[in-house]
């Protein structure tokens, strides 16, 4: 179909779009990298007044390293964040993840901070911010503020971005070299929205897991860390018997959503397999050289 | 709501094209319809397919994901573009060559994708091809003869 009848303008700065977000209020849409704005529009599930292009703001764009902290500007295209030596280096999780995310004509025009704030629950780069423990940098004609990525996700497309703020950066800590990262996903065709999936981030020594963070997505309404499956998993070392264990807590983290994937029993127990080869490749990451790689 | 119109200008395939048109034309229908360029076609337009893959300003984009309003002063580079310079052309024989296509439906946008992962120049595995080439539908062939065109043109154009 065709998009429904819209007003649309080019904001020349952060500050002009803000403006724009104030006048339309419900009305304006952010037009970033549009990979998920558009389809809605040609389908017509969403009408908005005005839409608000942000791709000519170039300070939005590009990723550097601020200390420990890798900062991605909230324009940054997926093929950049991608091919980037600092996300390479720093972010391994992010880097692994990254070619799951859609297809290559969609990378090249998608946006991170599209994704983040879209927040659908299928997407990538939520569950991955999530187990890294990023701050999210929106800004508001009032001025900025951060919010913890654990605040951040209020559930089906909803975040804790106000109507009439911008996302504008996102800062991630850089990866410890004694921790270890895994991302796994499950979907019926390379690059399509997943069926369930896991990002990890923790510790290995030895065999004994320490500070390991388990995030869900795609099978709840919004990226989930696993509480229950990551402290029985914690402290222990990583056996058949923890295994079970861990399976046992994730039925208290999740509550799986049924959708033309898979029935919510059919999620439950991919995540559960997801899990268990996540943290197989934890171990034998952590036992190799490069640590986090 | 009044239907906005918008100037747009770009080159389209090496020519300065200067057009108002309503804002919420998307780039494909804006070269099929306004510029004649038929080549990319229009198949689920919600971003599924991949039948309309252009290149905009170097990179292969969705051309129904992608308003002409956005394509201001941007170079876009439609099938008709990189057939008539001759950059696939090595594709295109390879593609006959093995029955890479039957209806052709899928083709334009199976060459644009493929286009740019042989402007790589790297050796790569079937996998992947594969991989690259998952955004792009094809309903007839069942990919295996578009995957032995492509490996192909890359062996011999790496072969040099």
């Amino acid at each position: 179909m065709k998009a429904p009848k819209f007003s649309y303008t080019r904001a020349t700065s952060v500050e002009h779009a803000l403006e724009l977000l104030d006048t339309h209020g419900d009305g304006g849409r952010i037009l970033a990298g549009g990979q998920s704005l558009m389809p809605t529009l040609n389908m017509r599930l969403s009408q908005p007044d005005m839409l608000i292009d942000i791709n000519g703001l170039d300070d939005l764009k590009g990723i550097s390293l601020d200390g420990d902290t890798v900062c991605i500007g909230a324009l940054t295209r997926h093929v950049e964040v991608m091919n980037s030596d600092i996300v390479a280096e720093h972010l391994p999780l992010i880097a692994e993840a990254m070619p799951y995310v859609a297809h290559v004509a969609i990378r090249n025009r998608g946006t991170i901070g599209g994704s983040v704030a879209l927040a659908d629950p299928a997407a990538e780069m939520p569950a991955c911010i999530l187990a890294l423990g990023a701050t999210l940098v929106v800004q508001g004609s009032a001025g900025k503020r951060e919010i913890p990525v654990e605040e951040f996700f209020h559930g089906l497309f909803e975040t804790a971005r106000a109507d009439n703020e911008l996302l504008v950066e996102i800062r991630i800590p850089s990866q410890k070299g004694d921790k270890v990262s895994v991302f796994l996903e499950l979907a019926r065709r390379h690059g399509d929205f997943a069926i369930a999936g896991i990002a990890a981030y923790g510790s290995v020594s030895g065999d004994t897991v320490t500070d390991m963070r388990l995030v869900y997505f795609a099978s709840e309404d919004k990226p989930t860390i696993g509480a229950n499956a990551s402290a029985a998993l914690n402290g222990k070392n990583w056996s058949d018997e923890t295994k079970e264990a861990v399976n046992t807590a994730l039925e208290s983290d999740l509550e799986p959503m049924a959708n033309l994937h898979g029935s919510a029993a059919m999620k439950m127990h991919l995540q559960k397999v997801l899990t268990g080869r996540a943290m197989d490749t934890a171990v034998v990451r952590a036992s190799g050289a490069g640590g986090a790689a | 709501m009044s239907e906005e119109m918008v100037t747009v200008n770009m080159t389209v395939n090496g020519e300065n094209v200067t057009k108002t048109i309503p804002v919420r034309t998307h780039l494909v229908d804006f070269v099929r319809t306004e510029l004649g360029f038929t080549g990319s076609h229009l198949g689920c337009e919600h971003g599924v397919c991949g039948a309309c893959s252009v290149r905009v300003d170097g990179d292969v984009v969705r051309g129904c994901l992608m308003l002409a309003a956005q394509a201001e002063g941007s170079e876009v580079v439609t099938i008709e573009g990189i057939s008539d310079s001759g950059e696939i052309s090595d594709l295109q024989d390879k593609f006959v060559e093995r029955n890479a296509l039957q209806c052709g439906f899928c083709t334009p946008g199976m060459l644009m994708t493929a286009a740019e992962l042989l402007a790589q120049k790297t050796e790569m595995s079937r996998e992947d091809i594969r991989e690259f080439m998952s955004g792009n539908y094809c309903r007839c062939t069942g990919y295996h003869a578009i995957v032995d065109a492509i490996e192909s043109v890359n062996n011999s154009r790496l072969k040099g």
